[in-house]
């Protein structure tokens, strides 16, 4: 008899088959089925299967009609598709002239007195001071708006004037995006007389309130070990001594000894080879977090957990849901034979400018490099990959800012058409808190707090809701200013704001 | 109707001048009348007033302990206020610091007092917050008994007067400080003059590290009176970080890169970074240890820091000349090590008020802005006579750390919700009732 247990990717389980083998006393042959349950559930494996299971759930779409081809789990819509495409060729371009320029190999093999110095170093990279100034990044942030800007369906035709009551914003292709009244179906828990973290657990709020039972609520949930309850507890908020261990039960990060080895493996690919893009990540780094007032502390780890996810081919899985596809490259002199095409970086994602703020605030949480690691990769195949591809995903970022300039047009039309009218598009400012999910703009904690919610609701709409809610709460400093430069600076400190009280009162206690 | 209050420093820095401005304070010179000198303390040079109270003079300590005494009937008036207390060196020089803590100790021990209470290795339970410290050359034979039980340790040699990291080595063998050897043939050493005087200190080589880095705590806590003891700490103190780095390693012991976290060394450092200045506020401190190791830890943290603090400033009192004209600020420099236990490092009479970052201007532009609220209440022209009690609104950034009136009229009435304890950090908004102890933990 043999039980058919299809490991996960990314979660491989070959302990469970070795443990259910039929020479354990407790299964008896007669009454199998029943006794490899009780098993199941008394080892604690029953409450690990439902989570792997329930955390494929949430990364991988439903699964669409049998006939539909592989590229429509990636993006239906062909328009994206085709825009994403040309879009990859250009960053492609921008790469490969860069390294004609500088004469750079795209990869090569590090002499072994290199190897030895730079494992030395592995703890301490930051203080490694290589020549960058050659280095710039292969795009930035606004140049992917310009992208998105020109965006059109060519099967839409619309054919009004374009007039007052038409989209006037940046983003002109017809995706559907929520109004408030779907929003506030969707995040029912941010409710005005539901109980927050970031709000009832202030000052002047008695703990008994609401805090200390949250709390208690909370390592309930995490005694349990179930994903699905976390999901769910998270939408509250979670208390700061819970959240790494609660991030990690829903994104399924057990930290097991192949999981630690996985990472030993990929920082030996590191020491062993040299990339471009490592040049390219130490830039950024350098141009972003060590500037941080909260992040320069993690400065080394960055570059610890960044130069290991450039060479994990495992990331390459995620193409199969994003709209993207990983860039190849041939070996040299062996141009356009297939055989000879690798991925470029190995796990396919050429970092752009400020990608490395994506792992920044989650060194607060993890001081293990190997956790640290494995939970900010699986942060990326399941969020922030949709924040730089061109996709229709009500989470990818064409949505959020569509959504974005939706929610001020209809709530804030005055704002509005004012900042449109001095040569201020609202987009051309908050785009890039939505690409970088806010990080390095709100304080560290208040982003936690937010992305408690990005995970709790398993969606990026948050992002645009509290762009927009920003822009509500300064709007009226925003109808005085004459210029795009003056709107800048009234938004360019957000380190002050509390984003949950802001999410409330713009989605539950606005007169709409 | 009130005049304007009169004001005279002797240096230069604009958050200081920007906020007595603010006030409409009036700038004089120091041969005037004047209500409020904010005065920088240089070494072994004190600025205060000579009797005829119209020329300044810098006095050396000495002097200075004659000034305010009775005996050469010299007053400042009932409308004159200074910003350090007569013979802060108690608290401030690190081998007066270190005297006084042990004599308040085997008092409190001689008494019976449980504070005291010792474990089965001698050490002090709830007093054991400042590393086992000798002064050289007067406990040099003292010093070489506690080395030789460790002879694998670093000890860290720090001159007495001085500040800003200077003159500072550390030693991990003998030879390296014969020259303070009492006996030593060779010894340059002639007279006992204070100048020379150090203080050697084990090394805390297990320092919490965050990001691989050390760094150190910087807290202030503004004193208005030693008897009874009212004190304040700042809500907004930051941790200072190292930009190297550290290793325990042997061979980096002269990279004081690596060891020292004052700012004035770092700055010289090929990694400094003058957007943040290698600085964290303590709200960043508290939500990494709260995340990473778990409220209890980080609030029982946070309560020693506050413990340690009153502790010392206790121990000073008793030899404190609590001069009612007299109000300070101090510069607390706290290493957590990796055990999460504080250690107090030192105590500064006049920390720096140079800002190396734009944030840190806005710090300490606020800090001075909060100490002149409460020293000088409603920015009038003081009156020395006044209970030094002043209400909760002016607070600021400040809370009331310990209040030796509140606490004595209060006895056992404590509130237990006021035990949040986070008086420092991200939430350190929580409301306390003015004049209560902070800590219900504390016996």
């Amino acid at each position: 008899m043999k039980l058919e247990c299809k490991s996960q990717p990314r979660h491989p389980h070959p302990s469970l088959i070795t443990q259910i083998s039929l020479h354990n006393p407790e299964i008896k042959l007669e009454s199998l089925k029943e006794d490899i349950k009780d098993f199941l559930k008394t080892s604690g494996w029953e409450k690990k299967l439902q989570n792997a299971v329930y955390s494929e759930l949430n990364v991988f779409p439903s699964p669409c009609h049998p006939a539909a081809p592989p590229e429509h789990m990636k993006e239906p819509l062909a328009y994206m598709r085709k825009a994403q495409g040309s879009w990859e060729k250009r960053i492609l371009k921008s790469l490969n002239s860069m390294c004609t320029e500088l004469s750079i190999p795209l990869a090569q093999k590090r002499p072994a007195s290199e190897q030895k110095e730079l494992l030395n170093k592995w703890n301490e990279m930051g203080t490694d001071e290589p020549d960058l100034s050659l280095f710039r990044p292969v795009y930035a942030p606004k140049d992917f708006l310009e992208v998105l800007m020109n965006l059109r369906n060519p099967n839409y035709e619309n054919g009004e004037q374009l007039s007052f009551r038409n989209h006037l914003g940046l983003i002109q292709v017809p995706l559907k995006v929520k109004d408030i009244p779907e929003l506030k179906e969707d995040f029912s828990e941010l409710d005005l007389n539901v109980g927050q973290l970031g709000i009832d657990d202030s000052a002047q709020v008695p703990p008994e309130f609401f805090e200390n039972e949250h709390v208690r609520i909370g390592q309930k949930v995490l005694a349990e070990q179930d994903s699905a309850a976390a999901q769910q507890y998270v939408r509250q908020g979670c208390p700061t001594a819970l959240r790494a261990d609660l991030w990690a039960l829903i994104l399924n990060i057990s930290n097991q000894p192949e999981d630690i080895l996985y990472y030993e493996q990929l920082k030996s690919n590191v020491i062993q080879h040299d990339l471009l893009v490592d040049s390219l990540i130490y830039k950024d780094v350098k141009l972003t977090a060590s500037n941080d007032d909260y992040y320069f502390v993690f400065e080394d780890y960055l570059y610890q957990v960044l130069l290991c996810f450039s060479r994990d081919t495992s990331v390459l899985e995620h193409f199969a849901y994003s709209s993207a596809t990983p860039p190849k490259s041939y070996i040299r002199g062996k141009l356009g034979i297939e055989e000879y095409a690798v991925f470029y970086p190995p796990n396919g994602v050429i970092p752009f400018h400020g990608f490395s703020m994506y792992v920044a605030p989650l060194c607060f949480l993890y001081h293990e490099p190997s956790k640290l690691y494995q939970i900010f990769r699986e942060m990326y195949v399941r969020f922030f990959f949709r924040l730089h591809s061109i996709s229709s995903h009500p989470s990818g970022i064409v949505s959020l800012c569509l959504l974005f300039e939706t929610l001020l047009q209809t709530h804030l039309p005055q704002l509005f058409y004012h900042l449109r009218e001095i040569g201020a598009q609202p987009l051309r400012i908050s785009f890039k808190w939505m690409v970088r999910a806010f990080s390095g703009y709100l304080a560290t904690d208040q982003l936690l707090l937010l992305w408690d919610r990005i995970l709790g609701y398993n969606s990026l709409e948050i992002l645009a809701v509290l762009a927009a809610a920003v822009f509500a709460f300064r709007a009226v400093n925003l109808m005085e200013v004459t210029s795009l430069a003056a709107a800048e600076a009234v938004l360019a400190d957000l380190s002050t704001l509390k984003v949950m009280p802001l999410l409330q009162i713009f989605l539950f206690a606005t007169v709409t | 109707m009130a005049g304007k209050v009169k004001w005279v420093t002797d240096i230069e820095k604009s958050v200081l001048i920007n906020n007595f401005e603010k006030r409409g304070w009036i700038q004089v010179a120091e041969n005037e009348d004047w209500n409020f000198y904010w005065c920088v303390i240089h070494w072994f040079q004190f600025v205060c007033l000579k009797p005829s109270r119209n020329i300044i003079a810098r006095m050396s300590v000495q002097t200075i302990r004659n000034v305010f005494s009775v005996e050469t009937g010299y007053r400042l008036s009932d409308d004159q206020i200074v910003n350090h207390f007569p013979n802060h060196y108690e608290l401030t020089r690190k081998d007066l610091m270190v005297k006084n803590i042990k004599r308040y100790r085997k008092e409190l021990e001689k008494e019976g007092s449980p504070l005291a209470e010792k474990d089965e290795n001698g050490k002090y339970i709830y007093l054991d917050f400042v590393p086992v410290t000798f002064m050289l050359p007067a406990d040099y034979n003292l010093f070489v008994e506690e080395f030789r039980k460790n002879p694998s340790s670093t000890w860290i040699m720090k001159p007495c007067g001085k500040a800003q990291g200077k003159g500072i080595f550390l030693i991990n063998k003998l030879s390296q400080i014969k020259k303070w050897s009492r006996d030593s043939k060779t010894s340059s050493f002639v007279s006992q003059s204070s100048k020379e005087a150090y203080v050697i200190s084990l090394y805390i080589n297990n320092p919490l590290l965050i990001g691989g880095k050390k760094f150190d705590l910087r807290l202030y806590v503004l004193v208005s009176t030693y008897r009874p003891l009212r004190c304040y700490m700042y809500k907004l103190g930051f941790c200072r970080f190292c930009t190297v780095k550290y290793t325990p390693s042997t061979s980096e012991l002269d990279n004081m890169f690596v060891h020292l976290t004052n700012v004035a060394i770092q700055k010289h450092g090929d990694d400094y970074n003058h957007i943040h200045g290698g600085k964290w506020t303590v709200s960043n401190l508290r939500l990494y240890l709260e995340s990473t190791r778990g409220k209890e830890v980080t609030n029982k943290l946070f309560d020693e820091i506050h413990w340690i603090i009153v502790q010392s400033l206790k121990a000073v009192a008793p030899v404190m000349n609590n001069d009612k004209h007299c109000f300070e600020c101090y510069g607390y420099d706290i290493i957590i090590d990796d055990k999460l236990k504080p250690w107090l490092i030192e105590v500064n009479a006049s920390p720096s008020l140079t800002s190396s970052t734009a944030n840190d201007r806005i710090l300490k532009y606020n800090l001075i802005n909060d100490t002149l609220n409460i020293a000088v209440p409603n920015g009038e022209i003081p009156d020395c006579k006044w209970n030094k009690s002043p209400p909760k609104e002016v607070l600021g950034n400040y809370e009331v750390l310990y209040d030796e009136e509140m606490a004595q009229s209060d006895g056992s009435d404590r509130d237990l919700r006021s035990r949040s304890g986070q008086s420092t950090g991200t939430k350190g908004n929580r409301g306390r009732d003015s004049g209560k102890p902070v800590l219900t933990t504390w016996k």
